[in-house]
């Protein structure tokens, strides 16, 4: 990977933290589309979340936009790592 | 749009885990041909901007808001089958924050990741078919494709709930609610979406997978020394 690459990926992440902690305390409280569309007549059928009691659950904090963020970018690039090292081994 | 236990059937839940762990099953083939040497940090960085922005609920109507889902932008950045995967690690995490229920993982991933991956990509294709070769073009229809994939999920959602939802509605009262909604929220993802593009176009233009036509391919030139 050329070093431009890499020094955009990192300011990539750089720019999706900031979004995380930063902006999203001004994101709307309002329900979305779909819950919106389920106070009409099926919202009483959700059930509660089996983990939310988890200690990032609602992304309450600053915190938990982080750990998202760089939950996200290390799977990502351990599962697209994986799949890379599957081709090379097969060719 | 994420997709809370208790709505759907078991049934459903397992068909669309089925369709949706099939779609990745083939799309880690696909994948590994469709992205470039190297590009792993990039799939990362797709992930990760897909689970930032999916956090800033922006407000389209009355007590509504809506986020973007990113199957769209993904496909964009680093192919359909590419940009799949890296939603549905998206959607994936966002269980551990409570957000979408264990059960309906599959649902949130076939709504989230698959449909908006594919109706996206194929809108922006045909409107890249109809649109001069300019990078302000590939702008015009990755907005275009991802504001139609939200809808298009919607519509998704609601034949999925007319078949195997666990309250009994009809389709018709679902669909005209959640596809007029959707559509107004699709402005948004497609606002967020030409924008980030145009954002990418502009810094490095080469790693954006649906304007890679736009890269001068490399010429041979004949040497006569």
């Amino acid at each position: 990977m050329k070093a431009n690459t890499k020094l955009f990926v990192l300011a990539g992440v750089l720019v999706a933290l900031a979004l995380a902690v930063f902006v999203s305390p001004l994101a709307s409280d309002d329900p979305d589309g779909l819950e919106k569309v389920a106070e009409e007549g099926f919202d009483d059928a959700a059930d509660d979340h089996a983990l939310e009691d988890s200690p990032v659950a609602g992304y309450d904090s600053p915190v938990a936009g982080v750990v998202g963020v760089v939950a996200t970018f290390g799977i990502g690039v351990g599962v697209f790592a994986l799949i890379r090292s599957r081709r090379s081994t097969k060719t | 749009m994420h997709i809370p236990d208790g709505f759907f059937n078991a049934a459903t839940s397992v068909g669309a885990g089925a369709v949706s762990a099939g779609t990745l099953a083939v799309g880690v083939k696909k994948a590994a041909v469709e992205l470039q040497d190297r590009q792993a940090p990039l799939a990362g960085l797709v992930a990760s901007f897909v689970f930032a922005a999916q956090m800033l609920n922006f407000p389209v109507a009355a007590g509504t808001s809506g986020h973007l889902l990113g199957g769209a932008l993904a496909a964009i950045l680093v192919g359909p089958w590419a940009g799949c995967i890296c939603v549905a690690v998206v959607v994936l995490v966002q269980v551990l924050f409570a957000d979408g229920g264990l059960s309906a993982l599959g649902l949130n991933i076939l709504l989230i990741a698959v449909v908006p991956a594919f109706a996206g990509y194929g809108v922006f294709r045909v409107a890249r078919l109809v649109l001069p070769r300019t990078a302000g073009a590939v702008t015009v229809a990755a907005g275009v494709g991802a504001g139609l994939s939200v809808p298009v999920s919607a519509a998704v959602f609601s034949v999925l709930f007319a078949v195997g939802g666990t309250v009994d509605l009809s389709l018709r009262s679902v669909i005209g609610a959640m596809v007029g909604t959707h559509l107004l929220i699709g402005i948004g993802e497609g606002i967020i979406t030409a924008a980030t593009v145009r954002a990418v176009l502009a810094v490095r233009p080469d790693l954006v997978h649906g304007a890679a036509d736009l890269q001068r391919p490399l010429e041979l030139r004949r040497v006569d020394a």
